[in-house]
Order: C-alpha cells, then sequence, then structure tokens
C-alpha cells in the first residue's frame, strides 16, 4: 500500500469521486485556480475543469446555501470552507436548510451534500482561526459528522460521505494535513460512516479521542504502557450518529475511561459520550469518567500559552493514571 | 469546624487501643480516608484513617499511651480554628471505665480492619465494586476503600475476593506461593473476560460405589456407635487425592497461585435459611473416625447457627453432596478463593458392563467444578481419576 | 440593464435611473395619482388582455381567486383553532404569485417565504394538500411535519416555503446552478419580500448569480411592510430594483396589483434565463391586506392606506378588465367563485377527516441512509 499524506488522501477520494459520478461538483475559496488553500484540491482544476471545480468568492452563507440548492435539484456538491471557523458564517444553511429540508419536506427533498475542510487548533493564529466547532453541528439531527484522524480514514471516510444522501460534516484536523499513512489504492476503497475504530487494544483504560487526539492518546498508550497501564484507544471517527457500542464494550472491559478532545468542554462531543457512558455501562465504572478537554479559553497567539490549551501527552497520562488510582 | 478523632472500635473485642504509631504529626494537613495512625488493638495493629480534612491540630495521646473506646485522642481543624472548647471535653487521663461513645462517635460494628465513610458516614463505591460485591455476597461495609475519598474499587473487592478473610477468620493451615506465570496470568484474564470472576468448567465421572459401600457396611460393624457415612468416605477420599495432586489443592491469588500443604475440605451444609460450609481441617491427616465426628459435630453446630467464622472460612476445597435429595447429578458453584468443588449425587443401582457382561452396581455420578484460572481440564481429570481409583478400591487409603 | 419599459409610467425604468445615477425614492400614492395611473392602466391593460386567449385569462382569474378564498378560509380555521403556529395569509398579493408562476414551464423550479400558500396553489399543487399541511395531517404535502411555513412539492418542482428570512434566497441560487450545470433550459424563481433585501444572503446571491450567469428570476415582493416596521424605517435605499445595479443584474419594477404587467415582466425574465443563463431582479410593489400573521392586528398601518389599497384589489381590478373588455360575463365570474367555494370547502373535509401523522412518522424523514451503527460494525 502506499504511503500518503491525509491532505494526499483527501485530495485521492475527491479525484475519485468527481471521476466516478457527473453530479459530484467541489466549490469553495481557493479551491480551483490556487490549487486549494491547503492543497488538499491541487490538480483538480486542471484535470476536471472549472464546471466541476469552482472558485467561489468571499461569501460563505451564499455559497454554503448554493450548495443546499443545487443538492435540491439532484447534484452532490462538496463544498469546502476554508477553515471551519468560516462556516460559522454559512451555519443558517447548514442548520436550518441542510439539516432540516429531508425532515420538514415530508421525506421529499434529502441534500446529498459535504461540507468539509480544516478545523480544530490551528499553529499560532489566535481565536478566530483556531477552534474545534463539531459539537455544534453533531447537535443537530440531520447532519453526519465526521473527524478522521488517519490518511486510510481520510480517504475511506471522505468517499463514503460522497456518496452518502444526507448533509455531511466533514472536519479536517489543520495540523493533521501532513500526517502519513498507508492508504488502499482501490477505487472501491471505503470506510462506512458510524463505526468506530479500536486503533489500540488495551485493558486497563479505554481512552476515546478524536482527530488530533488520537495520535496523541496513541503516544500516550505508549507511554503508559512502560509504566504497566494498558490503553484501549477507541476513534469514533464519525460523531454522528455516534458508534457508541464499541465504547461501551470497551468500558465494559476496562471499567475506567478518559475522554480526550481539542473542543472547550463546555456541550462537548465528549460530554455526550460521558452520558451516554454513564447511562450504559454506569455498573462497569470503576471509576468516574474523565474528560480531556481543550482549555476553556480562546485560543491565545503565543507559542507558550497555546500549548497549555491543546491536550497533550502528560495530560492524558495523568488523567489515564487518576482513572486507574494510580497516584 | 474542628472535628474530634476518637479511639476507634477495630475488633469484636476491643476494649482500648494503643497508639502504636502516628502517622501525622500536629500541624500536618489531613485528608479524609488517609491513614492517620496505627493501633494496636488486642488482635493485631491496625490503620486508622482519617474521617475529617484539615490539619492535625492537636494530638492527645502519644505513642504507647492507650485510651479506651471512643475517647478524644486527636483533633483535626482549620489552622487557626479555636479548639478549646473541643479539648476541655477531654478526660483528664482517668480513662472512663465504660467508655461512652463520643457524640460523633463513628458506630462501627462490623469486625473489620476500617471502615470506610465519607463525612456524612455514607459509604462510598465505585459503581463497578459496588455490583461485584453484591454479586459475590461480600458486604461492603467490611471492606477498605483504597480509592480517593476512600471510594471502595475494583482492585479493593479482588483483594477481599483473593485474600483469606481478616481478623478473626481462619486461613487454611499451611501453603507455599508460587509466582503466576505470564501464561497463566494471560489465561486467567481471558476466561474471566468469558465468564466471570471466577471461570468455571465441569467434568463428570461415575464411580462404582459398592466396595466403599462394603467398606463403611464393615467399618460400622466394628463399633455401632461410629456411624461412620458414605459422605465422610467421600471427605476422606477426596482429601487423599488431593494431596496426590497439588495443582488441584490450589487458589488463583492474580499474580501468584497458593498450594496447600493439608486438604482443609468444605462440607457444604443445609441450613433453615440457606447454606454454609464448615470446614474440616487437614482432612488429610486425619482418620475416617475423626472426620465422621467432626462433620456430624460442625453439622449439627452449623443446623443452630452455632458456628464461629473460623470454622466455616478458609476452605481449600469443598465437597456438595445432594444424593440424599435424590438428585443424580448437579453442579456446584466453587466457594472462592477455593480451586474446586465435588458435587455428589445419589448413589443407585444401575446395569454396568463388565466383562462383557451386564451387572447390577451401586453407581454415583460426581461433577467436579474447577476455577479454570488454577486447575486446566487435564489436571482435574487427572484428579478425578485418582479420586475414583481409591473410592472404587478404598483400600488404597490404607496403602 | 432591462431595455424594457413595463414599468407603470409613474416610475422611472431602471436604465434611465442608472443612466443619470439619480436614484428617486418611491413617491407615495396620493388619490390623485391613482386616478391617473388607472385610466391609463387601462390602456394597456386592454392592450395586455388581447395578448392572451379567453381561456388562459379567466384561469389567473380562477387561480387568483382560488388563493383568496384559500386563505379567507384559512383565516377562518386558525381563529377556530385548526390551525397551530404562525400562519402569513397572501391576501392582496395573489397578482404575483398567479402572475409570475403562469409565465413558467411546469418544469421550472419555484421557491418561496413563509408566505408561499398562494405560491403552492398555483405552481399546481393541491388545495386538499395545503390545507391538510396547515392542520398538520398525515395527508399534507410535508406529512404534516412542515406545517404553513414549509410546503414542499418534488414532483412540481415547489421548492418549499422557507422560515428563515432570505433563508431561500442562496438555494434558489443552487437550484439555477444546478439548472445550468446539467445543461437544462430550467429556470427557477424564488420569491422573499421586501424586508430580506437588508439580508446578507440577498447580496451574496446576486452577486452569484451574475457572476455565474445562473437563471434565477429573483423576485422581490415589496409590500411595504417587515412584519410591523415599514420600508422607509428599515432601508437606506428603498428602490429595490436598484440594488440589481449592485451587481450588474437585470431589475425591473412591477405593478404587483396587475396579474398580467407580473406575468409580461416574468416573461421576459424567463427568457432571460432560458436563453441567456441570466438572473434577474424583480421588484414587485404589492400589498398585504391582512397582518404579517395571524396574530398580527397592524396597529402600524392606517385604516385608509389600508383602504386605498383595497380599491386597487388586484381580483376585483382583474375581473372588471374581464368585463369591460367582454372577456366574459359576470355569471362566469358567479361560476368560478362557486367552483373555487367547493375546492376550498372540499380541502376542509379533506383535511378534517385525515389522520395525524403516526406516532412513528416522528423519527422518519430525518435521513436519506439512515445509520446504525451497531449494525454497522463488522467486529
Amino acid at each position: 500500500m502506499p504511503t500518503l499524506t491525509i491532505r494526499d488522501a483527501l485530495n485521492q477520494a475527491i479525484r475519485e469521486e468527481l471521476a466516478r459520478d457527473e453530479k459530484v461538483f467541489i466549490m469553495g475559496e481557493e479551491v480551483a485556480e490556487y490549487d486549494g488553500a491547503y492543497k488538499v484540491t491541487r490538480g483538480l482544476l486542471k484535470d476536471f475543469g472549472p464546471k466541476r471545480v469552482i472558485d467561489t468568492p468571499i461569501t460563505e452563507l451564499g455559497f454554503a446555501g448554493l450548495g443546499v440548492g443545487a443538492a435540491m435539484a439532484g447534484l452532490r456538491p462538496i463544498v469546502e470552507f476554508m477553515t471551519f471557523n468560516f462556516s460559522i458564517l454559512a451555519t443558517d444553511q447548514i442548520v436550518n436548510s441542510a439539516a432540516k429540508m429531508l425532515y420538514m419536506s415530508g421525506g421529499q427533498f434529502n441534500i446529498p451534500i459535504v461540507f468539509r475542510g480544516p478545523g480544530g487548533s490551528a499553529f499560532q493564529v489566535s481565536s478566530q482561526h483556531s477552534q474545534a466547532l463539531e459539537s455544534w453541528y453533531a447537535h443537530f439531527p440531520g447532519l453526519k459528522v465526521v473527524m478522521p484522524s488517519t490518511a486510510a480514514d481520510a480517504k475511506g471516510l471522505l468517499k463514503s460521505a460522497i456518496r452518502d444522501d444526507d448533509p455531511v460534516i466533514f472536519i479536517e484536523q489543520e495540523r493533521m494535513y501532513g500526517n502519513k499513512g498507508e492508504v488502499p489504492e482501490d477505487p472501491d476503497f471505503t470506510i462506512p460512516l458510524g463505526v468506530a475504530d479500536i486503533k489500540r487494544e488495551g485493558t486497563d483504560v479505554t481512552i476515546v479521542a478524536r482527530s488530533l487526539m488520537v495520535p496523541v492518546a496513541l503516544k500516550a498508550a505508549d507511554k503508559l504502557q512502560e509504566q504497566g497501564v494498558s490503553c484501549e484507544v477507541i476513534d469514533p471517527r464519525t460523531i454522528r450518529p455516534l458508534d457508541i457500542g464499541t465504547i461501551v464494550e470497551s468500558v465494559k472491559k476496562t471499567n475506567r475511561v478518559v475522554l480526550a478532545e481539542e473542543s472547550h468542554p463546555m456541550c462537548s462531543v465528549n460530554a455526550e459520550i460521558s452520558h451516554e457512558i454513564m447511562e450504559r455501562a454506569f455498573d462497569y465504572l470503576d471509576a468516574p469518567v474523565k474528560r480531556v478537554s481543550g482549555v476553556d479559553v480562546p485560543m491565545p497567539y503565543a507559542k507558550n500559552l497555546e500549548d497549555l490549551v491543546v491536550p497533550d501527552v502528560d495530560r492524558i497520562v495523568a488523567a489515564v493514571r487518576e482513572v486507574a488510582y494510580l497516584d | 469546624m474542628a472535628s474530634k478523632v476518637i479511639m476507634p472500635k477495630l475488633s469484636p473485642t476491643m476494649e482500648e487501643g494503643q497508639i502504636a504509631r502516628w502517622l501525622k504529626k500536629e500541624g500536618d494537613k489531613v485528608s479524609t480516608g488517609e491513614p492517620l495512625a496505627e493501633i494496636d488493638t488486642d488482635k493485631a495493629t491496625m490503620e486508622m484513617q482519617a474521617l475529617a480534612n484539615g490539619v492535625l491540630r492537636k494530638i492527645l495521646i502519644n505513642e504507647g499511651e492507650s485510651a479506651p473506646l471512643g475517647q478524644l485522642i486527636a483533633v483535626i481543624g482549620d489552622p487557626n480554628e479555636d479548639i478549646e472548647s473541643i479539648l476541655s471535653d477531654a478526660p483528664a487521663e482517668q480513662p472512663k471505665p465504660a467508655p461512652e461513645p463520643a457524640p460523633e462517635a463513628p458506630p462501627p460494628v462490623q469486625a473489620a480492619p476500617q471502615i470506610t465513610k465519607t463525612d456524612s458516614g455514607r459509604l462510598i463505591a465505585s459503581p463497578l465494586a459496588a455490583r461485584m460485591a453484591k454479586d459475590s455476597g461480600l458486604d461492603l461495609r467490611s471492606i477498605n476503600g483504597s480509592g480517593p475519598n476512600g471510594r471502595i474499587i475494583k482492585r479493593d473487592i479482588e483483594a477481599a475476593l483473593t485474600q483469606p478473610r481478616p481478623a478473626a477468620i481462619a486461613t487454611a493451615t499451611g501453603y507455599r506461593d508460587e509466582p503466576a506465570t505470564q501464561i497463566r496470568q494471560t489465561i486467567a484474564k481471558r476466561l474471566v473476560t468469558s465468564i466471570g470472576p471466577v471461570p468455571h468448567f465441569f467434568l463428570t465421572i461415575d464411580i462404582e460405589m459398592d466396595r466403599a459401600a462394603e467398606m463403611r457396611k464393615n467399618i460400622n460393624a466394628l463399633d455401632p456407635d461410629l456411624k461412620i457415612s458414605v459422605n465422610d468416605i467421600i471427605i476422606k477420599v477426596v482429601a487423599a487425592a488431593l494431596i496426590k495432586h497439588p495443582e488441584v489443592n490450589a487458589s488463583f491469588q492474580e499474580k501468584f497461585i497458593r498450594y496447600y500443604e493439608h486438604a482443609d475440605i468444605g462440607v457444604a451444609v443445609a441450613i433453615e435459611d440457606g447454606l454454609i460450609t464448615p470446614v474440616v481441617r487437614a482432612a488429610d491427616q486425619k482418620s475416617l473416625t475423626q472426620i465422621a465426628g467432626e462433620v456430624r459435630e460442625l453439622a449439627e453446630r452449623a443446623r443452630t447457627k452455632k458456628l464461629k467464622p473460623e470454622e466455616y472460612t478458609g476452605a481449600t476445597f469443598s465437597v456438595s453432596n445432594l444424593g440424599m435429595f435424590g438428585i443424580d447429578e448437579f453442579t456446584a458453584v466453587i466457594n472462592p478463593p477455593e480451586g474446586g468443588i465435588l458435587a455428589i449425587g445419589a448413589m443407585t443401582p444401575k446395569p454396568v458392563v463388565r466383562d462383557n457382561e451386564i451387572v447390577i452396581r451401586q453407581m454415583m455420578r460426581v461433577t467436579m467444578s474447577c476455577d479454570h484460572r488454577v486447575i486446566d481440564g487435564a489436571t482435574g481429570a487427572k484428579f478425578l481419576q485418582t479420586f475414583k481409583k481409591i473410592l472404587e478400591n478404598p483400600l488404597y487409603l490404607v496403602v | 440593464m432591462s431595455k424594457q419599459s413595463a414599468a407603470p409610467p409613474s416610475r422611472a425604468g431602471a436604465e434611465e435611473q442608472s443612466s443619470t445615477g439619480v436614484i428617486d425614492a418611491p413617491p407615495d400614492l396620493d388619490n390623485t395619482q391613482l386616478e391617473r395611473e388607472r385610466d391609463e392602466a387601462k390602456e394597456r391593460q386592454k392592450e395586455r388582455l388581447s395578448r392572451l386567449k379567453p381561456d388562459e385569462l379567466i384561469d389567473l382569474y380562477r387561480q387568483m381567486l382560488l388563493i383568496r378564498r384559500f386563505e379567507e378560509k384559512a383565516a377562518e380555521v386558525y381563529v377556530a383553532g385548526k390551525i397551530g403556529g404562525f400562519c402569513h395569509l397572501y391576501i392582496g398579493q395573489e397578482a404575483v404569485g398567479v402572475g409570475a408562476i403562469s409565465a413558467l414551464r411546469k418544469d421550472d423550479y419555484v421557491i418561496g417565504s413563509y408566505r408561499e400558500h398562494g405560491q403552492a396553489l398555483a405552481k399546481g399543487m393541491s388545495a386538499r394538500s395545503i390545507m391538510a399541511e396547515l392542520y398538520g395531517k398525515a395527508t399534507g404535502c410535508s406529512k404534516g411535519k412542515g406545517g404553513s411555513m414549509h410546503m414542499f412539492d418534488k414532483e412540481l418542482n415547489f421548492l418549499g416555503g422557507h422560515g428563515i428570512v432570505g433563508g431561500q434566497i442562496p438555494l434558489a441560487t443552487g437550484t439555477a446552478f444546478a439548472s445550468k450545470y446539467q445543461g437544462t433550459d430550467q429556470v427557477t424563481i424564488c420569491f422573499f419580500g421586501e424586508a430580506a433585501v437588508n439580508q446578507g444572503a440577498f447580496h451574496e446571491s446576486l452577486n452569484m448569480a451574475q457572476l455565474w450567469k445562473l437563471p434565477c428570476i429573483y423576485i422581490c415582493e415589496n409590500n411595504q411592510y417587515g412584519m410591523g416596521t415599514s420600508l422607509k424605517r428599515a432601508m437606506s435605499l428603498q428602490d429595490i430594483a436598484q440594488k440589481g445595479c449592485g451587481y450588474e443584474i437585470a431589475a425591473e419594477f412591477v405593478d404587483g396589483m396587475d396579474v398580467l404587467a407580473v406575468r409580461e415582466a416574468v416573461e421576459r425574465a424567463v427568457e432571460r434565463g432560458r436563453k441567456h443563463h441570466l438572473p434577474t431582479l424583480l421588484e414587485v410593489r404589492t400589498y398585504r391586506f391582512r397582518g404579517h400573521s395571524m396574530s398580527d392586528p397592524g396597529k402600524y398601518r392606517t385604516q385608509e392606506e389600508i383602504e386605498k389599497y383595497q380599491q386597487r384589489d388586484p381580483i376585483m381590478l382583474f375581473a372588471a378588465s374581464l368585463l369591460e373588455q367582454k372577456i366574459t360575463d359576470q355569471q362566469t365570474l358567479d361560476k368560478i367563485d362557486a367552483e373555487v367555494h367547493e375546492i376550498v370547502e372540499d380541502s376542509i373535509r379533506f383535511a378534517e377527516e385525515s389522520p395525524f401523522p403516526a406516532p412513528e412518522e416522528l423519527y422518519t424523514d430525518i435521513y436519506a441512509n439512515p445509520i446504525d451503527p451497531a449494525q454497522n460494525r463488522t467486529r
């Protein structure tokens, strides 16, 4: 299997789906002539032309809504947000139009659209350009929310998202575009939405992590192994619908769980996962569910402060030791 | 508000305690559940935990000195709090003849080393620990919580399940511990995941009982007072077989496996409201008549509920006999941490083939439940073979 | 810019205005002006009427009357507590929906705001399915899940009423985009009120539509009140057709009380869309005779103002022209009234008798591809 960066795995997924289905097109700021602000769409304009690969003005609400309308008329748009921070401008169209159209039309108009782009913490761009918004979108029935953590997952999940008949929020981690991994070449390779992946098996403590937190959790698990603690690392991959069963099964085995995420703790995805564990695995818990979240402050610019915000290996190790009653 | 630290009741028979060692000195910060002092009781040296958060303001009883139950021995409070009023309540050197419980005195009544409670007196345990305790019939109040704030957690339950009961409770008469190998630990873990804390498996064998029955008849003919039962013979044979197969006379203790020197046989006795298992200690070294006498006496006291804890705990292996109820065959549940239990069915005449002929024999079917963490199928089978061989030819007992 | 001169004479053509750069605020309508307009309109009307067959004209009348009677009935049953939530009536604006949609082909797209019952009827949806939807019944066009603000019909390419002011404008831009992308010559009509013009969605959409040459007809129904706030209090430049200048979009001002004027303006826009993939902005001046919604007492308007506009009731005026030009007679109009009355009564009976959605319906139509994680797991 070839080794690709997450960036190139995403590019491959979009490329294959553009080739596979004429109804698929991609639009967004700088996706065409500029080859993508983060180079995810590199070379697509050259290969598919300006009809399929469309530069938009900086008009997020407008082109998000245009995408939803095009989907109502039978197309399968991929809408790129240069970063998900800008999707905030488009939330009316994502939440009020895309998520609810099928329901309020009594099942007549489904919206096969992918809203994708980088999200989560970036490097030293301060508060407006460095934040995790998945819990916003995961809140709404009608949307599906996907966050890959490896190159293979990125490709397999994006292809599934593009083929899916519902609106999918696909959040790539800005810091992870250069991460490499093996990626199957088979153009029919997909990963089903709504299926968690056990990234590492273990027996003592379950760590649930997504996106950027997956490699951090895996490093923490290595470190903890040296300390005699065996960690199971689960990546839900799809936030909505959430594969809570896999998480609960693991917690029933390990009796202890640490939930890691970049986002602010209030009303976060892990707040929800924590509740589900409490409800479904209460009698299996030997310690309170422990969360490791982004610090509850807007993202600062200064490097030393920024480093304090994003959960790191040490914070996850400390949390695992706490639930394992080791300190 | 300042809290009184009083001499706790740490054993059922304790009247006063001696401070062996203070683990904190005056001025040290203490928090609930932290060890505060070691106290010598009439039975053992026990750890006393703090029941309040704050600073150890005053020690009233020094190391080596004694105080009756309920007497104020120290005060925990805020660093600057006035504790004079509390101190003035303390008796001047002269211990009261009959200790009166102080108003906030914790009311420990179990023969437990320390009772885990929060300030409000509420027992705290993780949901898992609570469920495990319920499943295994453990009283949470008898368990020392090692988690934060004295929380009882999984490892405390496991310790309570795998270790002999503390204090007044008896242990087996002698043993050696050998480290559990990696593979043994892995097997243990896998099996537990599959089937529960004690992974049972079952082995069944038919035994021809004519000779054993005949032997019983002959012995009883020697002296009408002897009244040896078939069950007594079974206990003796089990003990003999266990000594021949020490790998079965063993219990799984997480990191090591404990092999017992003697066969302490638990004998299940049905009583009015349940079941109790008095123990025949070192049955391998006792004569049939001794065993018969002991079993009769223990069973009698079991029915009248006069057994002491040390008489019904700490067996290495158990026997349960439902033959008198006409039960042909059943499986029994292992009493942890024992490695196995033998379920004895009824002795009934049955046609069997001997030398190509159908003959009638007194047959008995036994089923052994084995803890798979310590006993494997082949190990259990070999033990059962020995058991069968001796029981079918009881002369082996004297050979 | 539009080369057409369909705008009423009281208004300068959009082209003329843009060339001078002078922007006139819309003049207040006073009585002398109204009378003068009426005379001039009669002449125009005669000419316009001659362009359509009598059957077509009578059908426009029938459609407008159906909307009027339907909405009057909706108001009646709303007050009786049969309809919940909001209910925004189209009374007074019938000529806009009917005139515009009559210029379309069946496969063209129409999308509206929450004041869309009349447009849904004009697009061919049955009174039954709309009334049942208002009742929240399973037989409603949206299975009782949408209600007054969310009428949809996929077969008829009626893409819904939308509840967020201006929210439908980017969606319409998207269907127009899809028509061009797929190489069809379908056009899209997007209806919205004048208050939506202040939303960013309007400006973002017009910019993209002209930039990418999308066949979308933006019809601003200027009924002069955004809920209770008059246009003058809410918009710095009140000449909405002028907003097209900012995006180089062809724009016209249209008399929304004249069904034929609307129809003709939209015909021009349709041609622009079908042949040249170009968008159009129409400001259609109209007036709602009722409050913003059923719960609006309308205290912000004077009785005189309402009566002034009622003299220009589009249905009344159209009937008068039909009679004056001897295209039909009163007997026929009475017959139509009776027919329409029966259609509306039938829709009420249908809605009353229809079942409410089954409780299981609560959980359907959330996803087209529902995912059960437990079933998807392969482990």
